[in-house]
């Protein structure tokens, strides 16, 4: 498990990305190559001491990575939705850091907008939020509200999706994270049917099922989520369930909190304030 | 691009809001296919069960054929499963690290029990005492073939008959419930997944059971209609009156089942109801209301119905069994076609429907899924040649 779960963090952004840089090896010319050569003489040659400081970092509270006690930490995160003005850095930020496909079909994570016209609510979603949202110009006058909502895989307690794999390529590790072993997935499409929030794709270079990891690789490193830290707001808050006094159980207890979908009894750990009973 | 161009066209045609990874559905045509290729196997051997375990004399002549059509549709019901994976390759891995809380992962093994436990070992039994004759009167080839066939075993002596028949019997007893676990647990594959509230349902399984008992009957029926043309043999009334009654008596348990789903959905009337009321109205009219339940459902019950009822003469009886077969097949199609293909329009938002259109050409389109369709039926033909089923004069065939 430790094995599955180290490789796991250290290469899921990566893998999606192979694909790319083998077409971009093949475009390569001498100059650019002798470069890259260049590039990667000295990177090796200060990779040992990089991840040293990066590790040191992360072994102010922990030790490294192999011997990490994954049980430890419950991964959660919280969504204050009156800050989310909809700016869809998140879902670039998103996109960039895990290789995800550009096309408007594949999203870890995403933002809806939710409009109300006296009785009608509008929903949409354009581009995932990718590009922001345009303002609605032809129906303002007559809008009583409007939020925006984040979403993004609930990492579930009792996951659907984990629950009907039918190879163990989904997985939860002990800290709380649901993960797609890539090496594992026979591209059956059974998770993403099974996923309550529609937040698992095929991704069409890997061809098997892919989703947000919580930034797996980046949060083991002592680094918050991609979409945590590029959030202009603090819309989103990232954090341990276990520890008590952290920020994010101090977030719980001091606001009103739902999470999606509570009648499915999957048990999010993605919590969200100041959402309308509009969401689902 | 070229991967995703077909998901632009898609997404110009998404109706409402949904969620945005839901623009392709992603379980195609073949797993349309596959529910309903593994329920004929399924309601073809209860067919032949029938005649074995319940005594009923009259279905007699489609008692073999019935056993060879489910073990040559059995064959080809994992072909379109593994060709819509994404990674065909690691399709071993379900069978290799098979994860237990998954409907999915048991079905190699409900599969290869039905398959290698029940299906062959039932066929071998019960023909053996031919596999030796013919490899008695035959030549060449065909000689070397039969005489494989018997593994050695060329005892037909009344007492090692008498053994065989005993096994058939015990196996067929076993194979029911088998039949029952092996088409049962393709509905608990939609069933249970509760994020779907056009699936999640407990009648689910018994409805595509019921569905499946249906569909094989009707198949049986249909091949036997068809072999009898093609060897120019006069249609035996009473096996086909009796085949069309337990056709219609399984049609009425059937239909009252899914009748009985929509009443309660209707009933109930949960969160999920609006959607679905939608998705029945507009983009599953064509595909629910026309062929699943008026072509589908209405027509060949009323037919059969009518038999039972009225004083239809024996070439219309025949036709009327002609059409409703076909019509019931078309309509089974169209049931699994609504489950798998409905169940993906909507979004889970509830707020939205995308679409689904069939592509000709593909791994995952239409010509794949006929082929797919279409090769059970040459395995039938291979097998009814070389292990031809006919039983016509039982008494001549065996003694019972």
């Amino acid at each position: 498990m430790n094995d599955r779960l180290y490789k796991l963090s250290r290469t899921s952004p990566e893998s999606t990305d192979l694909a790319q840089t083998a077409q971009e090896m093949a475009s390569t010319t001498r100059r650019d190559f002798l470069k890259t050569l260049g590039t990667a003489c000295v990177a090796i040659a200060i990779a040992p001491v990089a991840e040293k400081l990066s590790v040191a970092e992360a072994a102010k509270t922990e030790n490294t990575p192999a011997e990490r006690d994954w049980s430890k930490h419950k991964w959660g995160m919280a969504i204050d939705v009156e800050k989310c003005i909809g700016c869809g850095h998140c879902v670039v930020a998103c996109k960039e850091e895990n290789g995800v496909p550009k096309e408007p079909f594949y999203f870890r994570t995403w933002i809806e907008r939710y409009q109300q016209f006296g009785d009608e609510t509008v929903v949409d979603s354009p581009n995932g939020g990718y590009d922001g949202f345009p303002p609605e110009t032809e129906r303002a006058e007559r809008l009583d509200k409007a939020f925006f909502v984040p979403k993004l895989c609930n990492a579930c307690e009792h996951s659907p999706c984990v629950q009907v794999c039918p190879v163990g390529a989904t997985f939860e590790t002990p800290d709380g994270a649901v993960l797609v072993d890539p090496d594992y997935c026979i591209g059956c499409r059974y998770c993403i049917q099974a996923c309550p929030y529609g937040t698992r794709f095929l991704n069409p270079i890997t061809g098997v099922a892919d989703k947000c990891t919580l930034c797996y690789h980046r949060i083991h490193n002592g680094q918050q989520p991609a979409c945590v830290e590029n959030c202009p707001t603090g819309a989103r808050l990232f954090g341990d369930l276990k520890d008590q006094d952290g920020p994010l159980n101090q977030f719980l207890r001091e606001h009103k909190i739902h999470v999606l979908k509570p009648h499915l009894n999957t048990y999010p750990k993605v919590f969200y304030s100041g959402i309308d009973k509009e969401v689902r | 691009m070229e991967h995703v161009s077909h998901l632009y066209e898609a997404l110009e045609r998404v109706v409402g809001f949904i969620y945005p990874n839901e623009v392709e559905a992603h379980w195609s045509v073949l797993i349309v296919l596959y529910p309903y290729l593994t329920g004929l196997v399924a309601g073809a051997f209860i067919l032949a069960s029938l005649e074995r375990v319940f005594n009923v004399r009259a279905v007699r002549p489609t008692y073999r054929l019935a056993l060879l059509t489910a073990l040559a549709f059995l064959i080809i019901a994992p072909l379109p499963l593994l060709s819509h994976l994404s990674k065909p390759w690691r399709f071993w891995e379900i069978l290799v690290t098979p994860h237990l809380t998954s409907a999915m992962a048991m079905f190699g093994f409900v599969y290869m029990w039905y398959l290698m436990v029940v299906l062959l070992l039932e066929i071998w039994f019960d023909y053996r005492r031919d596999f030796v004759i013919w490899s008695q009167q035959t030549t060449g080839f065909k000689r070397f073939f039969y005489k494989v066939l018997t593994l050695g075993v060329t005892d037909v002596s009344e007492k090692a008959i008498r053994f065989d028949e005993a096994a058939v019997k015990t196996i067929t007893m076993i194979g029911i419930p088998s039949a029952f676990l092996l088409h049962g647990y393709v509905g608990f594959i939609f069933g249970s997944i509760k994020a779907n509230p056009w699936w999640s349902s407990v009648l689910m399984p018994v409805i595509f059971l019921f569905s499946a008992i249906v569909s094989g009957i009707a198949l049986v029926l249909l091949i036997y209609l068809i072999s009898n043309k093609i060897r120019r043999v006069p249609q035996n009334m009473e096996c086909l009156d009796t085949l069309g009654r337990y056709l219609l008596y399984i049609f009425i348990i059937d239909f009252a089942l899914e009748g009985l789903d929509v009443i309660q959905r209707t009933y109930t009337a949960e969160e999920s109801f609006d959607i679905i009321y939608a998705l029945v109205h507009g983009h599953l009219f064509a595909t629910h209301v026309v062929m699943q339940l008026i072509l589908g459902t209405f027509v060949p019950l009323a037919l059969l119905g009518w038999i039972q009822f009225g004083k239809v003469s024996a070439p219309a009886r025949v036709r009327i069994y002609w059409l409703s077969s076909v019509l019931t097949l078309i309509g089974i199609f169209f049931m699994r076609w609504n489950v798998v293909i409905g169940g993906q329009l909507f979004s889970k938002s509830l707020r939205g429907f995308t679409t689904y259109k069939v592509e000709l050409i593909g791994w995952e389109g239409g010509l794949m899924a006929l082929s797919q369709a279409i090769l059970p039926v040459l395995i039938l033909i291979f097998l009814i040649k070389f292990l031809p089923p006919w039983q016509e004069h039982p008494v001549t065939d065996r003694a019972h």
